[in-house]
């Protein structure tokens, strides 16, 4: 509240926090784009979206503390051993609901968070463990000090974001799967296997929650919970977005982290909120969302 | 007929005798849940719309009573109603924006709008924070009818939930609610009739909060405390859950689903946290398999046997 | 027939609870051009859709060269060599012309390259950075039958071409027609307007209430004129 200066705020309080802003824009940014594309191809909303960004995180941690594999190679194995895990669930349980209403996808995948959640706390309990960052050190850039695995961290989701926006509006795979998502019948009828390329496209989703989750871990503490609110925010961050964009997807993502950490320099208690009243803000004025087509 | 009065004499029978087979406080939280479950299933069957987020009506209902009636000292049935109002009002807000977008949009939005308040109470000093309001006293209600005791405490809240539960079905059963389910089955043709379909949802959402609000004030006032927990986003899993066990769109459905839930959580106590998980296995098996819910599985069942024999 | 590609028997088909089609018979021969006539409502739509598998229950018999394909999925039958162009073209919007030409797959050799395609229909090369559905309706209808001639398939399955078409547009796809057929291609094709099928077919099948009641061959089509009338309420 209050007319926010910058003038008056250092500089250095200042670019940390946006800094800060930027790396939740990045997760944000990560896994709006994974649900709005599993969406798209399942109908679901993924609420388990939230526990396999966790996943990552803590298979990147076991991998280190348990076989000492460093984060690098944690970075590329995690992602595929999460992946397949949510490819082993959508061919058990999710192929068993796309003819129901969309809401039964959004209660069986509530379930399962709460089973993967639980179990995590249940065996490993829910204080966080700490992930050394695999490149300790920074810069000090006179305005503000950047340590180098954040400015990483931001240019990796970015880095990553832009190949999937790639992947998806420049490529043949893409092209089916845009397809498919506007009508899969007839995408079938010509001859792809649709089925094969939902569970593709589910497993790529949850591999990009768990490729956020494993750069997340040397930023947060790894712990059970850590997707829990997690997942409440990026529900925000794609109603504000509408999930019919995949560079809508980026965009929101990364501009709601900024808009957050410019709210924790401003006005420090309204940081948690902020994103929700933008969404409340958004449905008065446009209620598809920025990116979203009408209907 | 006569059987269905058996049935109901059966029923009051048990409902008046309750609290000498059972601990009478997991009765009265259970009858909490009940309602505040009959109130989510009011616009999860009648309306078509699923809120993702009441724990935010159930929760705060609970800090308004416990700030009215602690802090301010008002008597305990007005703070039952600031409870109520203020369910409501935050119902108006939310339910005014959330109604602008359907279906599963608006399972996120409900949820989004409830974390947003969870978050607040957990800034905002007037809801003790992490600590919650503790020690709220109990009152003479109305001035006379003493509460300090459980099992007077305990009439008390059956009176409130039926009390309830009577609102949720009169109101179904009016011309109103008729007209909510014509706009569940087919919007286009109730607006085309002339009917405003936002308004009716908008004062369905608002009356699903204020009860759930009711619900959550009357829990307040039985366990002395109102917390965080009660807001938060599990509670408002949990009360889906509650109905879904019971059987959506089924008037005694939520009611039974949330002894069952309640029970669990209380019978269950000792794996701890692992209640959670199987309250998740709960979720994925009714999804799969049973998603009619103990009451229409059961009613499926007895028509099947009705047809063969 | 000498060399029979596509033979369908006591064919039925349900959507939900209505059963639509209750037995169809008839047969395509290889480098055919047949067409389904029939009112609406007749089943027309939905035996080709059960050819294609996208219809959910189906009984009897379906086979393609020989090889059954009732119990198949859309994307093998597919890969057997048979293309579908859906009534309502499903143009895909999310891709531009030349995205929706390239996307179905090529399912064996001897399917038409794109340069021959765009020879065909050289409206859709200039516009072939263009979003699908921003063509004009004989644009994408030209589209929808450009895009299943590069995969191979033998037996094209058209539905309704020309329906809501002006009339030169409908004469430029009967020529249209009639070089795929010169080509090679076998076609099936479903019409209500009788006037273009007479131009273009080798055979007609008539349908009526979910079956295959008549045949009438190109050559005996003049003296049976009153008798098609009939059928198709004109």
């Amino acid at each position: 509240m209050g007319a926010c200066n910058i003038f008056e705020v250092s500089s250095q309080l200042l670019f940390s926090q946006l800094l800060l802003g930027l790396i939740n824009g990045a997760f944000y940014a990560m896994l709006s784009l994974g649900l709005a594309v599993i969406f798209g191809m399942l109908n679901v909303i993924n609420f388990t979206h939230g526990a396999q960004y966790m996943m990552g995180a803590f298979a990147a941690w076991l991998m280190l503390t348990e076989l000492d594999i460093p984060f690098w190679a944690a970075l590329v194995l995690s992602p595929i051993i999460v992946g397949l895990f949510g490819i082993v669930l959508e061919r058990l349980l999710l192929k068993r609901i796309y003819h129901l209403d969309h809401l039964y996808g959004f209660l069986l995948t509530f379930g399962l968070a709460l089973i993967i959640e639980g179990l995590f706390q249940w065996r490993w309990g829910s204080s966080g463990a700490p992930y050394p960052s695999p490149i300790p050190g920074g810069t000090n850039l006179g305005f503000m000090f950047l340590p180098t695995y954040r400015g990483f961290v931001v240019v990796a989701a970015l880095v990553i974001c832009l190949a999937t926006w790639f992947a998806i509006e420049r490529t043949r795979l893409g092209a089916y799967l845009r397809a498919a998502t506007e009508n899969p019948t007839l995408v079938r009828a010509f001859g792809i296997n649709v089925p094969r390329l939902i569970t593709l496209t589910y497993g790529l989703g949850v591999g990009l929650a768990a490729m956020a989750g494993v750069l997340a871990a040397p930023i947060q503490q790894v712990s059970a919970l850590m997707g829990v609110n997690l997942v409440l925010v990026v529900f925000a961050v794609v109603v504000i977005g509408g999930m019919g964009s995949i560079m809508g997807s980026i965009v929101t993502g990364f501009g709601l982290g900024i808009v957050e950490g410019f709210t924790k320099v401003c006005y420090p208690p309204a940081s948690n909120t902020v994103i929700f009243v933008i969404m409340a803000l958004v449905l008065l004025i446009k209620p598809a969302g920025l990116f979203g087509q009408t209907k | 007929m006569s059987n269905r009065v058996l049935i109901g004499i059966a029923v009051a029978v048990v409902a008046l005798a309750a609290p000498w087979m059972f601990y009478p406080v997991f009765l009265m939280k259970a009858l909490c849940f009940a309602l505040f479950a009959c109130a989510f299933n009011l616009l999860l069957g009648y309306v078509g719309l699923m809120s993702f987020g009441h724990a935010m009506f159930f929760g705060m209902a609970g800090y308004f009573f416990g700030h009215t009636v602690k802090v301010w000292d008002w008597p305990m049935e007005l703070g039952l109603l600031a409870g109520v109002l203020g369910a409501a009002a935050i119902g108006l807000v939310t339910g005014a924006l959330a109604i602008r977008r359907q279906g599963i949009y608006f399972a996120m939005i409900t949820l989004a709008f409830a974390q947003m308040i969870y978050f607040l109470c957990v800034q905002m000093p007037f809801t003790g924070g992490e600590d919650g309001l503790q020690g709220i006293p109990r009152k003479p209600l109305l001035g006379f009818i003493p509460t300090e005791d459980d099992y007077t405490m305990y009439y008390i809240v059956l009176a409130i939930f039926l009390f309830g539960y009577g609102a949720i079905y009169r109101f179904i059963h009016s011309p109103f609610g008729q007209v909510l389910k014509a706009i569940r089955d087919n919007e286009q043709r109730a607006v085309s009739l002339g009917y405003e379909a936002d308004r009716y949802k908008l004062l369905a959402f608002v009356l699903s909060a204020a009860l759930a609000g009711l619900a959550g004030a009357t829990k307040a006032m039985v366990v002395h405390f109102a917390t965080l927990t009660d807001v938060s986003a599990a509670v408002s899993g949990e009360v889906v859950l509650m109905a879904l066990i019971g059987g959506l769109g089924t008037i005694i459905g939520p009611v039974i689903g949330a002894f069952v839930v309640i029970a669990m959580q209380d019978y269950l106590a000792f794996v701890g946290q692992l209640v959670l998980v199987i309250q998740g296995f709960i979720f994925v098996i009714i999804v799969l398999a049973a998603r009619r819910g103990i009451v229409g599985e059961l009613t499926a069942l007895w028509k099947a046997r009705r047809k063969v024999g | 027939m000498a060399d029979t590609l596509l033979k369908v028997e006591g064919l039925q088909a349900w959507y939900g609870e209505s059963h639509i089609l209750h037995g169809v018979d008839f047969e395509i021969g290889r480098g055919e051009l047949v067409t389904l006539l029939g009112r609406n409502g007749a089943g027309k739509t939905t035996t080709l859709k059960s050819i294609m598998g996208i219809v959910e229950k189906r009984r009897g018999s379906v086979a393609f060269e020989g090889r059954e394909t009732i119990r198949l999925p859309s994307d093998v039958i597919a890969r057997q060599g048979l293309a579908y162009c859906p009534e309502e073209r499903g143009i895909f919007s999310s891709l531009n012309v030349e995205e929706n030409m390239l996307l179905p797959p090529v399912v064996k050799a001897g399917g038409m390259s794109l340069a021959e395609i765009y020879e065909l229909f050289p409206n859709l090369k200039e516009r072939r950075r263009s979003q699908g559905t921003k063509l004009s309706g004989g644009e994408q209808q030209m589209l929808s039958i450009g895009r299943i001639l590069r995969t191979g398939a033998t037996l094209l399955l058209l539905d309704e071409p020309t329906e809501g078409l002006a009339p030169v547009i409908v004469q430029r796809i009967g020529e249209v027609i009639r070089t795929l057929k010169s080509r090679g291609f076998t076609i099936l094709l479903v019409e209500q307007n009788f006037h273009f099928a007479a131009t273009v077919a080798d055979r007609h099948y008539v349908m009526e209430d979910g079956r295959v009641v008549d045949m009438v061959s190109a050559a005996d089509v003049a003296e049976n004129i009153g008798k098609l009338q009939a059928y198709l309420g004109v």
